[in-house]
């Protein structure tokens, strides 16, 4: 189909890094069913704060799927300050694009690394600054888009 | 294997269809309003057509008005009925939740131009009743417009009765039948059908052409200004092409109507009960008022997209009623309609099969979509919640036992 790039079909096709891990150190989880989309990240995370494994689940259409299969690429083997600093546009650009309606499934993948790192912080009690992350609200991304 | 299960979008052209064609492009090439030979042949062709047209729909000739498709000739039909209410001071007028956005965007213009519309429940089953339709008509009402077939969930209305009950209230009666044409017996005068819509491309004939039947003495409102085509009620040299094409198919189609209807129900039935098996899955829209061609399903944990996506990369062409696929956030207006919950309606597929489709081809795509739904909720988060109880199902495990 022509309406994705090749990278995308490639990732949606192959996905990388599918699945769980158990006991993770950090876990995040966005979207919701109603909106179509659901996004869950799981990061192993050593004592030098690096991303060591990183897993997702998703449910959603093509470009969801692509985009969390592209956010976990990008993050894994990183140091969490690194992965904090992933935008939905490096995993747009790093995916060749997507179409306009579907950006939003960039910033979901965002979010949902960085509500994992936010929980691995919270279970650690590590002092961060909230300003960092995104508000914790399942549909802040489509509140923007369809007003729901 | 490449199973093309999207003929509720659109259709291949037939043989047949691009025969009758062929001459009008390049020998027949007159313009019908000409007077030399070359135009008053393509004339003759056309009025032809028509006559064959008015044949297979039960009504005359002067009836037919040939349009640009199904959507034109509901614009022109809703639009038509609602000037003649506001001429005796009736605004109000009556379809149902789940028509094409042919006849929903009409009526929301309608709105704001100051007529009143009920929009009447179709129930989980896709149907409404001819007792609904009689207790919603008014003493203003001046338009019921009632999908002859839905185009996503295939469920068949009973149009001949909801026309009777139009006839004895005397409202006008529009039925959208682009889903039903050539495919399901239809007689207008037996039928009580005041006005239909049809559309070529729905029974393998071309693109860009189809049907407003209008019972003579309606009178039409123009959507389109200009010559006096269509007596002087569509402007516009006439698609000679597209008509002859779309009167062949429409003839061919009518033709085999009983023998197709025979062959794609077992069919249907059989890609039906297969899709069953899968757990958590839903037939949409009743099960035997239903277009023999038309299988529906919501299947629970899933996305239509990436369903129809690696359905395509299984050589399966399909279609889904799932928010992303249609550009917009919401998931089809015809299967809330139905009642079906939001995070179940982004789970569908349509698969809807032509004539040529086989037992080998069902057998597969009930394989495939298996496949791709088991895949799919392997890797979803809400199938996952759904599993372990964290968020309640919608369905039960299985439709049977």
């Amino acid at each position: 189909m022509a309406l994705y790039s090749d990278k995308v079909m490639d990732h949606f096709r192959n996905p990388r890094n599918v699945g769980s891990i158990e006991n993770a150190d950090g876990v995040g989880e966005v979207g919701n069913p109603v909106c179509g989309d659901i996004m869950k990240i799981y990061l192993k995370i050593n004592d030098q704060q690096i991303i060591e494994d990183v897993k997702f689940e998703t449910f959603g259409c093509g470009s969801a799927i692509a985009s969390s299969s592209m956010a976990t690429e990008l993050i894994k083997g990183k140091p969490l300050s690194e992965a904090l600093q992933l935008t939905n546009k490096a995993v747009t650009e790093a995916l060749d694009g997507l179409p306009a309606h579907k950006l939003h499934c960039s910033v979901l993948a965002e979010e949902a690394i960085k509500k994992a790192v936010k929980d691995y912080y919270d279970k650690n009690g590590i002092i961060y600054d909230a300003d960092l992350f995104p508000d914790d609200e399942d549909c802040a991304h489509c509140e923007a888009h369809c007003g729901r | 294997m490449f199973v093309y299960a999207d003929n509720a979008a659109t259709t291949a052209a037939s043989k047949t269809a691009v025969d009758a064609m062929l001459p009008y492009f390049t020998e027949v090439y007159g313009n019908p309003s000409s007077l030399y030979e070359v135009g008053q042949t393509a004339k003759a062709a056309l009025e032809g057509a028509r006559e064959r047209v008015a044949k297979v729909l039960g009504c005359q000739p002067r009836e037919i008005y040939f349009t640009s498709g199904g959507s034109e000739a509901d614009n022109q039909a809703i639009r038509s009925a609602a000037a003649i209410g506001l001429r005796k001071g009736k605004k109000h007028l009556i379809t149902t939740a789940f028509e094409h956005h042919a006849v929903l965007h009409t009526m929301k213009k309608l709105e704001k131009e100051g007529f009143e519309v009920t929009y009447l429940d179709v129930h989980n089953s896709g149907i409404v009743t001819p007792e609904e339709v009689a207790a919603a008509i008014r003493e203003d009402t001046c338009l019921v417009t009632i999908m002859y077939a839905n185009n996503e969930i295939g469920t068949i209305e009973p149009i001949k009765e909801i026309g009777a009950v139009c006839r004895e209230k005397g409202v006008l009666f529009h039925t959208d039948a682009v889903q039903a044409a050539g495919h399901i017996a239809i007689d207008v005068k037996e039928q009580n059908i005041d006005m239909l819509s049809l559309s070529a491309h729905k029974f393998h004939g071309p693109k860009g052409v189809g049907v407003l039947y209008a019972r003579g003495g309606i009178l039409l409102e123009n959507l389109i200004e200009g010559g006096a085509q269509e007596r002087g009620k569509r402007a516009g040299t006439e698609n000679v092409p597209g008509i002859m094409g779309m009167t062949a198919a429409l003839e061919e189609a009518a033709a085999h109507i009983d023998e197709n209807t025979k062959k794609l129900t077992a069919l249907r039935d059989r890609l039906i009960a297969g899709l069953e098996t899968i757990p958590y899955a839903e037939l949409n829209g009743d099960r035997t008022h239903r277009l023999p061609s038309n299988v529906n399903f919501c299947f629970e944990g899933i996305e239509g997209e990436s369903l129809l996506l690696l359905l395509d990369d299984k050589g399966i062409c399909a279609s889904s009623g799932s928010a992303c696929t249609s550009g917009s956030l919401d998931p089809s207006h015809v299967l809330l309609a139905i009642g079906r919950p939001h995070e179940v309606a982004h789970g569908s597929l349509r698969l809807s099969l032509g004539e040529d489709a086989t037992e080998e081809q069902v057998d597969y795509m009930i394989k495939s979509v298996r496949e791709v739904v088991e895949y799919l909720r392997n890797m979803s988060p809400f199938w996952h919640d759904l599993e372990s109880g964290k968020r309640p199902h919608v369905f039960k495990e299985f439709v049977k036992g």
